[in-house]
């Protein structure tokens, strides 16, 4: 307050002294609350902006990246056997009991009818592999499991052929009643859930798939064999047959007496008829592993771990690759970066000091290439590097070097940092000139005139201006390297292909997106993670484009 | 009065029936290929007699065969499926089907052949998948410069020449990809050829298969696109590569380069059609019909007049006939003649659908040592 004219009016202050506007608020406050409004206001015109790029972009990426732990699809498709498992111990090394083999068999009846078996066999193929054609070929199979109580039902009584004894049987006069019986959702008939609780719920599958899935009337299509196989499990254990007050109370009677007489197998049998790839362990413990809502297995496998039955283990030698291409990426972008400034310091220094017409033309030189296609950049550097190309061809004629012995500068490291030096130089230069364009050229002079030579006049007094320049662009091109794809795939041979490569294949070719996610968040974690050091060491206030 | 009525009522019924007609089948179809010569075969051959037998139907071309697989998959989970069909190699159909993201299609309900044999039996071996409504066959094999084989010996005849250093010294291009690499590396160490999926299942086989690529794996330059290797043939750069057999008939017919073929153990791979799953009614009503008329015998024996691929079914072999504009006969030139298809190989798809991950990583671990 000691800033506040002596002569400020009396009424302008309040008792305890603070500074009042004119309507007697604290001035702090009212100050605040106009500064409030206008933020408000300010947020209000980028609004549209800001939703928009939390829409489009921030939104994609985060849905992208949760992709990495998401793992709903096990527990999702084989709800009841996730849940049977709860109890089994993998490293006992005995098989599962029966109760999990009849849980998988509802599970895969109805994840068969709406075909997304196969899709979870590929995601349990990422583990072991195997499993993909296992549940392919299950899927084909389990209907045969079925049919097995249904011919022998039929048999019995041709009355279970048909779709109305089962809806007479399965649903409520109501809902038998019912207009659009496609549309109306199935109502079972009152203790019949009680009474043949694993025939009801399979029914009630079976209408729900009917009518939503082919929206047709359940009451006039043929159950599916699995209904037929819960009605023989119902039917032999302990069934409270008196709890069952509707029609053809008759036929459930003579079926209830015929049933133990079926032949029938156990539930294991009948999937290890299928495939004995069941009474694997393995197979068990790998669906165990992977039964949860969320899953740590897609970024172990990034860093080259794998998450077995038995816990966290290091993956096979031979499969080890990520960590490896990680390190690649990293120093081979920083091998790129270096090389650009190099380059480039020089060039924005002749920009920034030559006269105008002559920058100009040499400006449009850094930028035409800027302007050409990244493919054909790359491919005419394919022209170039290769052993019959350009350069070799001309290293060979002047006498450099022998016809048999043409140098490799494309297909491996070499080529890569080439092709990526020159496609990302502008990056470079473009900020470092705009920077040592607000240097004066007076301050050199003034070094010169104190008597410093002329390597002091620039490193004492020029270089240290346009650090901030070399700031940005080092950032600009490190980060722009360090997600590179197409040109390190063209001309990167073996030994200098990125992560970036492994995260497209993934994305397009194996369909493996919680792996590309989890890649991808590795990569979006370091490269935040050293802009973070770059704060702490240079000061991102020292970074200037202009 | 009664005149007018007639009149009145004949225009109402047509308009219903119009209406009807038009609201039972889509009249415009977004189809995906592959772009360049192959996608002009399509268009040729069946896409424009179609369209001029179809008054006010339209087809839109989209060019993203290379990514249909990721694509569809971004597409169904938005809820919003804008392809109607969708040209893709076997392998990724394979891989379609399994994620439900393309619909299975029933043979039945594609054309009969002349002689009425069924389409499921016309097209035999081929349909690898519920979902794939073959096209082509076409193969990956090799191609050589025919001006850089030693003199005094004589040229290379197949794939397991790539692996003979000494008959053959140079740099060679092979597919960044296990898959047909895995295949003949086993082959041409003496694996039989019924036995080669067998073994490469075992980790001894596989390391077999590793050791046979070592020998040449300092002579090789890798590739990943199929323009690749036929440009590193065209420079000299490679002395032999693998590469697709059109885009080889077209560097050495088309455009006169000296490079040879080596058919022998030619890897063979199917081309087709999926329909992705979850197409509303009337879209599907017209895909099926234009998918009847684009696969019958006569239409993909057309096709073999624009592009050296064999029609997938066995009764349009017989149709196949010249070059729409060199007029040379595409017989020879097919991966299916007899001269050319004595050792052919057959990629077992199903099993690389399994396999596929777990050797791809092998693969990339091997190369990156």
């Amino acid at each position: 307050m000691s800033d506040v004219p002596a002569a400020t009016p009396q009424d302008e202050t309040d008792a305890a002294g603070r500074l009042v506007a004119a309507d007697g608020t604290p001035l702090k406050r009212s100050l605040a609350r106009a500064l409030r409004r206008q933020k408000l206001r300010a947020l209000l015109l980028i609004a549209p902006l800001l939703l928009f790029i939390l829409l489009t972009f921030i939104a994609p990426i985060a849905d992208m990246l949760f992709r990495s732990v998401e793992n709903d699809i096990v527990s999702r498709t084989l709800p009841e056997t996730v849940e049977t498992l709860g109890e089994w111990d993998y490293s006992s090394g005995e098989l599962p009991d029966d109760a999990a083999y009849l849980a998988l068999y509802r599970d895969l009846s109805v994840a068969t009818e709406y075909k997304t078996h196969t899709r979870l066999g590929s995601r349990l193929n990422y583990e072991t592999s195997g499993i993909s054609s296992l549940f392919r070929k299950t899927g084909r199979g389990v209907e045969d499991m079925g049919e097995l109580y249904q011919d022998q039902f039929e048999d019995l009584d041709a009355a279970w052929k048909e779709p109305e004894t089962w809806a007479r049987m399965m649903a409520s006069e109501e809902w038998l009643a019912a207009e659009d019986r496609a549309a109306t959702p199935l109502e079972l008939r009152d203790g019949i859930a009680g009474a043949l609780p694993n025939t009801a719920r399979a029914y009630e599958q079976f209408a729900e798939f009917t009518q939503n899935e082919d929206g047709d009337d359940p009451a006039e299509e043929d159950p599916w064999a699995y209904v037929y196989a819960m009605l023989w499990l119902d039917l032999t254990g302990p069934v409270q047959m008196d709890a069952y007050q509707g029609p053809d109370a008759a036929l459930l009677e003579a079926a209830a007496e015929a049933a133990p007489g079926f032949e029938s197998q156990t539930w294991r049998a009948g999937f290890a008829d299928i495939d004995n790839d069941w009474e694997d362990v393995e197979v068990w413990g790998t669906i165990k592993a992977y039964s949860g809502e969320f899953t740590s297995g897609y970024f172990l496998n990034s860093v080259d771990l794998q998450l077995t039955p038995e816990g966290i283990e290091k993956q096979d030698e031979n499969q080890r690759i990520y960590l490896k291409l990680f390190w690649r990426t990293i120093v081979m972008s920083l091998a790129i970066t270096f090389s650009c400034i190099l380059l480039g310091y020089p060039v924005a220094w002749l920009l920034a000091n030559l006269p105008m017409r002559v920058s100009n033309v040499l400006m449009i030189l850094v930028l035409l290439p800027f302007w050409t296609s990244l493919l054909v950049r790359t491919s005419a550097w394919k022209v170039l590097l290769q052993q019959q190309g350009v350069i070799n061809d001309i290293l060979v004629w002047i006498g450099l070097i022998s016809d048999a012995n043409r140098l490799v500068m494309i297909n491996n490291v070499t080529g890569t940092i080439i092709a990526m030096t020159h496609i990302l130089l502008p990056f470079m230069i473009l900020p470092m000139y705009s920077v040592m364009q607000t240097i004066p050229p007076s301050y050199l002079r003034a070094a010169k005139s104190l008597g410093a030579t002329n390597w002091v006049a620039f490193w004492r007094v020029y270089f240290p201006q346009s650090v901030p320049g070399i700031g940005a662009g080092s950032i600009l091109v490190f980060i722009l390297a360090i997600g590179y794809y197409i040109t390190p795939e063209l001309v990167g041979g073996t030994k200098g292909v990125f992560i970036s490569n492994r995260i497209a294949y993934h994305i397009s070719t194996s369909l493996n997106w919680g792996l590309a996610a989890a890649l991808g968040t590795i990569l979006l974690a370091a490269v935040l993670l050293l802009y973070w050091a770059y704060d702490k060491i240079v000061g991102i206030d020292n970074v200037k484009l202009g | 009065m009664t005149m007018k009525k007639t009149i009145l009522a004949t225009t109402a019924l047509t308009l219903v029936a119009g209406g009807v007609a038009a609201q039972d089948m889509a009249d415009s179809m977004t189809v995906v290929s592959w772009g360049g010569a192959y996608q002009a075969s399509q268009q040729k051959a069946y896409t424009e007699p179609y369209l001029a037998a179809n008054d006010g139907v339209s087809v839109t071309w989209d060019e993203s065969s290379p990514e249909a697989v990721a694509k569809l998959r971004a597409m169904n989970e938005a809820g919003n499926i804008t392809w109607d069909l969708v040209d893709v190699e076997a392998a990724d159909a394979i891989r379609l089907c399994d994620e439900g993201l393309a619909m299975e299609y029933d043979p039945e309900e594609l054309a009969a052949s002349p002689d009425g044999t069924s389409a499921e039996d016309d097209f035999g071996d081929m349909l690898v998948s519920d979902c794939f409504i073959p096209q082509i066959v076409f193969s990956t094999t090799f191609g050589y410069r025919t001006d850089m084989v030693p003199e005094g010996v004589e040229p290379p005849t197949g794939a397991c020449d790539v692996f003979d250093l000494e008959k053959y010294p140079g740099k060679r291009a092979l597919n960044k990809q296990p898959i047909a690499n895995m295949e003949w590396a086993l082959l041409c160490d003496g694996v039989a050829y019924d036995d080669v999926y067998d073994v490469l299942e075992t980790d001894e086989g596989q390391a077999q298969a590793f050791a046979k690529l070592d020998t040449i794996k300092d002579e090789t330059i890798w590739w990943s696109a199929s323009a690749e290797p036929i440009q590193m043939l065209a420079d000299g750069e490679v002395f032999m590569g693998s590469a697709y057999n059109g885009r080889l008939f077209s560097a050495i017919v088309e455009q006169d380069q000296p490079i040879g073929m080596a058919w022998d153990w030619q890897m063979f791979d199917i081309d087709g059609w999926v329909v992705p799953a979850g197409l509303p009614e009337d879209r599907l009503a017209r895909v099926k019909d234009f998918l009847f008329y684009a696969t019958d015998t006569q239409r993909l024996a057309d096709q073999a007049k624009y592009i050296s691929y064999g029609p997938a079914r066995a009764s349009s072999a017989p149709l196949v006939g010249q070059h729409a504009e060199l007029g040379i006969e595409m017989a020879p030139h097919m991966p299916t003649d007899p001269n050319n298809a004595e050792n052919t190989f057959v990629n077992n798809y199903s099993w690389w659908a399994d396999y596929r991950d777990d050797l791809d990583a092998k693969f990339q671990a091997w190369l990156a040592q």
